[in-house]
């Protein structure tokens, strides 16, 4: 789960990682008013949308009087940003966060991650701060620091002097970095997070080490024990059908294509799209319904797919194990029956009880197409949607 | 003989009163796998399954002999539950439980460092479907009637593609050694390499399967290993060419944050290391019989 930036960092805040005063705002007028409660004569408006890339995409402005900052305010609040971790569809801006600006001196990378090859957590660091950290790896590998922490003793101050060192900083500052590696080190793991970013850390004029961006990601396996973390959530930054879905137990990703999948098990559902592909066409969604296909399930699954209107088709594959596949047919039908349907549907069952599955398909009446491997699957899925499209039946391709 | 588990190896359920572990329990002994107890703290003296309920992993071991475990506890609880298992002499534990925090595994596989190599216990798992030697034992939730007895070792993140792999090898009447759930998880207690090691020492194994997937490091360290290490045939298929960058796909250890994280550049480095890959997911039977065609001729 994501959090916005100023949620971040009131949390680091509270583990001795500073940054510059600031405060949030709803509408123009609020920021302004925040704007001269902060004090100052320039001030940061940062637009809050779960995303990087924000200054690039014209999300954060400098400004330097009230009306600067309504009016900034006013071509942001409402609008979608799009930035290159957003996609096409951007995201809204409904809060904007007012910050004082600062001298920076210099400008860090940092970030805390785990890392799937040690199976620890690493920090990342880097001289070049302000460069998205994708870039500093292509055009600086030269000036990444790394530091992994071991689990059973925590990070010790001297891997932090060493990052503080090997940046080159000011020995005067080695004690606040500590302080501040150290702080975010001890959020991301009481709060169970699975990546901190700052970037930049900076170090101001008057020698301060201020956290100018934060970002936190959470684990959402680790959520049921951070009920104040839950809170955060802004479902106003998720794809609403992918909330729907995650609301309802269902893993689901929206796609570009047109052939809807449903399917139980996270890599069957990604073997299926790329089977989809082979045969020619595009898959919709990724949708794992997890190992109990029960008809609720089903039904649930299908509303999900059909709610997207580029949908064409349905190729639903279910590999039933201990969910023997008679029953996951009979929840089929009940699904077909409750939930409009107006695209083809091909249905491919596959492991236990399969022929008496096929026979109640075959029995319901319903236009479903039967498939028995997983090419043959895709390739049905794919040839009734073009079929379709060639006769002008298919009731959405023509909308 | 079979890798981490056999005919008659003794089996213990931790959790086995909840009722996803009793109906699976059940389906293992119908199996015939050797299930000898279970462990669910505060219920030590029942009876599940017809075998008998202690309160500790340790307790169980020391009135049954159990050398294998099988976690079903929820995920708040289930880190605790393999540390324990470790600490009570457990050879070879499969954690079925999904949702586990990955701070939690970090502990727990720091934790099994603690034991010296020949004496630490094998994990596999979380968030994995299990390990079956068909004919012989199994440790898991898979339905045990889609693997033929046979001599090729798989090794898969996801459970229902691994079915799909084993259903396919059934129609060529291809059996399996071992199959091993490594699981969808970031942090997982084995890795496709430390599981390819196994593979590579048993007799019983004459070709190996890696059906990986998107996102982390694992396929291209495996990638290495096999170059470097393994005599055996190994045929690997790698799900996920159509998933979108920087999104995660089901599984928590499915998303593509870094160079060498996407199927195509798994592929590619599979295929370099000599790794026969199979082109698409309804071929993985396909390409092992060919490999298997070739190793005879």
């Amino acid at each position: 789960m994501d959090i916005h930036e100023y949620q971040a960092k009131e949390i680091l805040a509270n583990f001795g990682v500073h940054s510059p005063p600031g405060a949030l705002a709803y509408s123009p007028e609020q920021a302004a008013y925040r704007a001269r409660e902060l004090g100052g004569e320039r001030w940061v408006v940062k637009a809050q949308v779960h995303a990087g890339g924000r200054g690039k995409a014209g999300g954060v402005k400098v400004c330097d009087s009230d009306a600067e900052i309504q009016a900034t305010c006013e071509s942001l609040f409402g609008r979608k940003l799009v930035t290159h971790q957003t996609g096409p569809e951007g995201k809204g801006i409904y809060r904007v966060y007012v910050e004082a600006a600062v001298p920076i001196e210099r400008e860090i990378y940092l970030g805390f991650v785990l890392d799937r090859t040690s199976q620890r957590v690493m920090i990342v660091a880097s001289a070049e701060g302000g460069m998205e950290i994708e870039e500093i790896s292509a055009n600086r590998p030269d000036s990444i620091v790394r530091a992994t922490v071991e689990p059973a003793v925590g990070l010790q101050d001297f891997q932090c002097r060493q990052i503080a060192f090997k940046l080159g900083m000011d020995p005067a500052l080695t004690a606040p970095m500590v302080r501040t590696l150290q702080g975010c080190y001890r959020a991301f793991r009481e709060h169970d997070a699975t990546m901190v970013e700052i970037n930049p850390l900076v170090v101001t004029g008057d020698n301060r080490i201020l956290a100018l961006d934060a970002k936190m990601t959470f684990d959402d396996n680790a959520l049921f024990r951070h009920p104040q973390i839950s809170e955060l959530r802004d479902k106003s930054q998720e794809d609403p059908r992918e909330s729907r879905a995650a609301d309802r137990g269902l893993s689901y990703v929206g796609l570009e294509g047109n052939i809807g999948c449903i399917v139980n098990g996270a890599g069957l559902a990604m073997a299926t799209m790329d089977t989809i592909k082979l045969a020619g066409g595009e898959p919709a969604n990724f949708l794992d319904i997890g190992g109990g296909a029960t008809p609720e399930r089903v039904a649930k699954a299908f509303r999900l797919v059909m709610s997207d209107d580029n949908v064409q088709a349905v190729l639903v594959n279910i590999f039933a194990g201990i969910n023997r596949c008679d029953w996951v047919a009979e929840g089929v039908v009940q699904a077909l029956k409750e939930v409009k349907v107006d695209v083809p549907v091909v249905v491919r069952l596959a492991g236990t009880n399969v022929e008496e599955g096929q026979k109640i398909l075959a029995k319901s009446g319903l236009p479903i197409i039967r498939a028995t491997t997983l090419i043959e699957a895709a390739q049905r899925a794919v040839g009734a949607w073009q079929n379709d499209l060639s006769q002008g039946s298919n009731m959405r391709a023509v909308q | 003989m079979s890798i981490f588990i056999d005919r008659g190896t003794p089996v213990i359920v931790q959790g086995i009163t909840g009722k996803m572990a009793r109906f699976h329990t059940a389906d293992m002994i119908a199996y015939g796998t050797n299930v000898v107890g279970g462990v669910v703290p505060g219920k030590g003296g029942q009876t599940v399954e017809g075998v008998p309920v202690f309160d500790t992993v340790e307790d169980a071991v020391a009135a049954t002999g159990a050398e294998a475990s099988l976690v079903f506890v929820p995920p708040p609880f289930a880190a605790d539950s393999i540390m324990e298992a470790a600490d009570a002499g457990i050879k070879y534990c499969v954690c079925i439980t999904d949702g586990i925090p990955a701070q939690d595994m970090i502990r727990v596989k720091r934790y099994m460092y603690r034991y010296p190599k020949d004496r630490r216990m094998v994990l596999t798992g979380p968030n994995c479907a299990g390990t079956i030697s068909p004919g012989k034992a199994l440790l898991g939730i898979m339905p045990g009637h889609i693997y033929l007895p046979g001599h090729v070792g798989i090794i898969g993140r996801s459970g229902t593609l691994g079915y799909e792999a084993a259903a396919q090898l059934k129609e060529h009447g291809i059996g399996i050694s071992t199959s091993v759930g490594i699981g969808g998880d970031p942090i997982n207690g084995s890795s496709f390499k430390d599981i390819l090691e196994h593979f590579e020492a048993d007799d019983e194994t004459h070709v190996i399967c890696m059906i990986g997937e998107i996102g982390g490091p694992q396929e291209a360290e495996a990638a290495a290993y096999i170059r470097d290490h393994v005599t055996k045939p190994v045929v690997a298929y790698v799900a996920g060419l159509t998933a979108p960058k920087g999104r995660t796909m089901g599984h928590a250890g499915a998303i593509i944050s870094a160079f060498g994280e996407s199927a195509s550049e798994k592929v590619e480095i599979l295929t370099a290391a000599g790794v026969t890959v199979a082109p698409h997911p309804a071929e993985i039977g396909d390409t092992i019989a060919k490999v298997m065609q070739k190793e005879a001729a």
